[in-house]
């Protein structure tokens, strides 16, 4: 689509209407489990245990699933309005007080607006904050100025930062769990509201800094971070009936990378290497993985699927994940093209 | 273990440390030949009255718990923030040659990592404030009766970031937040005013749900009694004390020179410096 033409574009009265979808689409399949705000509710659970877990959000505590902690602590919950430099910098000011903070956002905010505060004010004396944000990469249908395409890319660039990008309830709920624990800053990537429930069959477990083989497969080495990791899954049990076999490595500490599985994984030979991440193809989860396996001598054949790198288009959120090849269908369909090259 | 410290329990003048930590941030200076003098020595009575009148802490526990916080916003006037901690004990004097050298605990913008002391690592301005409503949350939450003083320069207040924390500090009604305003009208482009101008900041920060003191902040008297109603007033707001001072205070020959953000000193000039400091100094 000309992103710049400004001409009229009446609707085909025939055709579907898919409307765009709401700010954050549910991104459950049909007939798909899902758990309602995880994180809201994991975050509950640590602060059960714990007086010095604090929560703060500029103006996002609703969509965020903050609002959870919010209801149940409220004299913990700090409203800091619509300044994410001012949330980013009081969160560490609070940290220096000895509070464990929750800060939330949208992906967006804190990395395009409050990064110089995230980078100064937090990462740079390895203060105990964790940014969780909502609508990564691709997953509003609001155009560029909701969708987060780059946040990994920028947040693997500063030093001290743990980047976690959880797949589904399960992860998430564990992963906040885990990150409460770890000491440091951390951003996290943040799937709210009705939240898929996916990973329970694999006997999956969260550990923070490990990536962990979910299916074993002869032909094709899915490595996937995220949601994509959802869809990875699909399209392996899709590609199975044509034959293909697919293991499925999740990823969801980008950074620091779990290189030793990474290694040990893809350095098994015959396969072929498709890193899948919900962000733009540059500065992420594949050049992280194709930086290892190269500095390492291992080449398998590679091959990415990520955002172009492009501002994206608004619209309803499955049409764009089949425009830019996210959909279970457009990753089987890269995957067979890949195969039969 | 010294008790909670300041000049009070010392028999020493205010305008005496004030003296001395502009000696010092000369001395300081000479070593790289270079440095934001000019920011320091305009700035030395206002540190002066803070270290040795309203500031609470033990100079050999910088962390400890009770103490007040001291946030630098404007990392390179660390010069000054150094000159000031070695007067008060806090950083020794014999390290005051290793400044801004490899290694030293004394780098030339102020490091939290470096320092003891040094509470943020500023220098990327328009953070400090916001850093300081945080800590004040945070005191409150603890129920503490401690003070978050927030230092910023009036370059800083062209940052939107700061007052987004103005208007929170206010909106959480943080009596336990002091911020001094160095109003030196220099930044690194020319005249603060000519930049973009804050002005009328008092009539701003009021706006802003502040409670404004302004004064000529080379006066120690006026800085004396500027804290003390800081600290003791009764309203639930955050407290600001906007410090009008003439950059390069007490050196006159530098006082007279074309003003700039980083003041040009030839290497004779520091002995002469030092001579015009002493010379003027308090009797």
């Amino acid at each position: 689509m000309n992103r710049s033409s400004h001409e009229s574009r009446a609707s085909d009265p025939g055709g579907p209407r898919l409307k765009t979808s709401a700010m954050i689409a549910s991104l459950a399949a049909e007939g798909m489990p899902t758990k309602p705000a995880p994180f809201g509710h994991a975050l509950c659970d640590v602060a059960r245990q714990r007086d010095d877990i604090v929560g703060m959000t500029a103006d996002l505590g609703k969509y965020t699933d903050l609002y959870v902690f919010a209801e149940q602590f409220p004299d913990r919950f700090y409203q800091m309005g619509m300044a994410e430099q001012l949330l980013v910098s009081a969160a560490a000011g609070m940290a220096r007080e000895g509070f464990t903070v929750f800060a939330t956002t949208y992906a967006v905010f804190a990395s395009r607006r409050a990064y110089d505060f995230i980078c100064m004010a937090i990462a740079e004396d390895s203060l105990d904050v964790k940014i969780v944000c909502a609508l990564p990469g691709l997953t509003t249908g609001y155009g560029p100025s909701h969708q987060a395409t780059e946040d990994l890319a920028i947040f693997r660039g500063l030093p001290n930062m743990t980047i976690i990008d959880p797949c589904d309830a399960t992860d998430t709920e564990q992963a906040t769990h885990a990150i409460a624990a770890y000491k440091g800053p951390v951003y996290m990537r943040l799937l709210r509201g009705q939240v898929p429930d996916v990973l329970g069959e694999y006997g999956y477990t969260f550990e923070l800094g490990k990536a962990r083989m979910l299916r074993d497969g002869n032909d094709v080495l899915f490595v996937s971070t995220g949601l994509m990791t959802m869809r990875a899954l699909a399209a392996a049990r899709h590609l199975r009936k044509d034959g293909v076999d697919c293991a499925v490595l999740h990823v969801p500490t980008v950074k620091p990378l779990d290189t030793e599985t990474l290694l040990e994984a893809a350095g098994k030979t015959g396969r072929m290497v498709v890193v899948a991440e919900n962000h733009t193809v540059i500065g992420g989860l594949g050049e992280g993985v194709a930086r290892t396996l190269l500095g390492a001598g291992v080449a398998p054949k590679f091959r990415h699927i990520g955002l172009p790198d492009a501002f994206l288009d608004a619209g309803a959120l499955p049409t764009l994940h089949d425009r830019y090849g996210l959909s279970e269908n457009a990753v089987c369909a890269s995957v067979k093209g890949w195969l039969d090259a | 273990m010294g008790s909670p410290s300041s000049a009070k329990l010392v028999n020493v003048a205010l305008e005496e440390r004030a003296h001395r930590i502009r000696r010092l941030a000369v001395r300081l200076g000479e070593v790289q030949g270079q440095g934001y003098v000019g920011q320091a020595l305009g700035f030395s009575d206002v540190l002066a009255v803070t270290y040795f009148h309203a500031l609470i802490y033990k100079p050999d526990d910088p962390d400890w718990e009770g103490r007040d916080r001291l946030y630098l916003s404007m990392g390179h006037y660390a010069i000054a923030l150094y000159a000031a901690m070695i007067e008060a004990g806090i950083l020794p004097e014999d390290e005051l040659e290793t400044y801004g050298a490899d290694g030293s605990r004394m780098p030339m913008s102020g490091m939290a990592a470096c320092t003891p002391g040094m509470e943020i690592t500023g220098g990327s301005l328009g953070h400090g404030l916001g850093i300081a409503v945080g800590a004040a949350l945070g005191l409150k939450r603890k129920r503490s009766s401690s003070f978050v003083y927030n230092m910023l320069s009036d370059g800083e207040l062209g940052e939107g970031s700061t007052w987004e924390a103005a208007m929170s500090a206010a909106h959480h009604k943080l009596d336990n937040l002091i911020a001094i305003v160095d109003f030196n009208n220099q930044q690194a482009d020319g005249p603060s005013r000519q930049m973009l101008c804050s002005e009328p900041l008092d009539a701003k920060f009021e706006a802003f749900g502040w409670h404004v003191q302004r004064i000529d902040g080379n006066d120690i008297g006026h800085l004396v009694e500027a804290f003390d109603r800081a600290r003791a007033c009764a309203e639930a707001r955050p407290r600001v004390i906007i410090c009008d001072t003439i950059m390069c205070k007490g050196v006159p020959f530098l006082e007279q020179r074309d003003k700039a953000h980083f003041i040009r000193v030839e290497p004779h000039e520091w002995e002469l410096a030092l001579a015009a400091l002493d010379e003027g100094r308090p009797r």
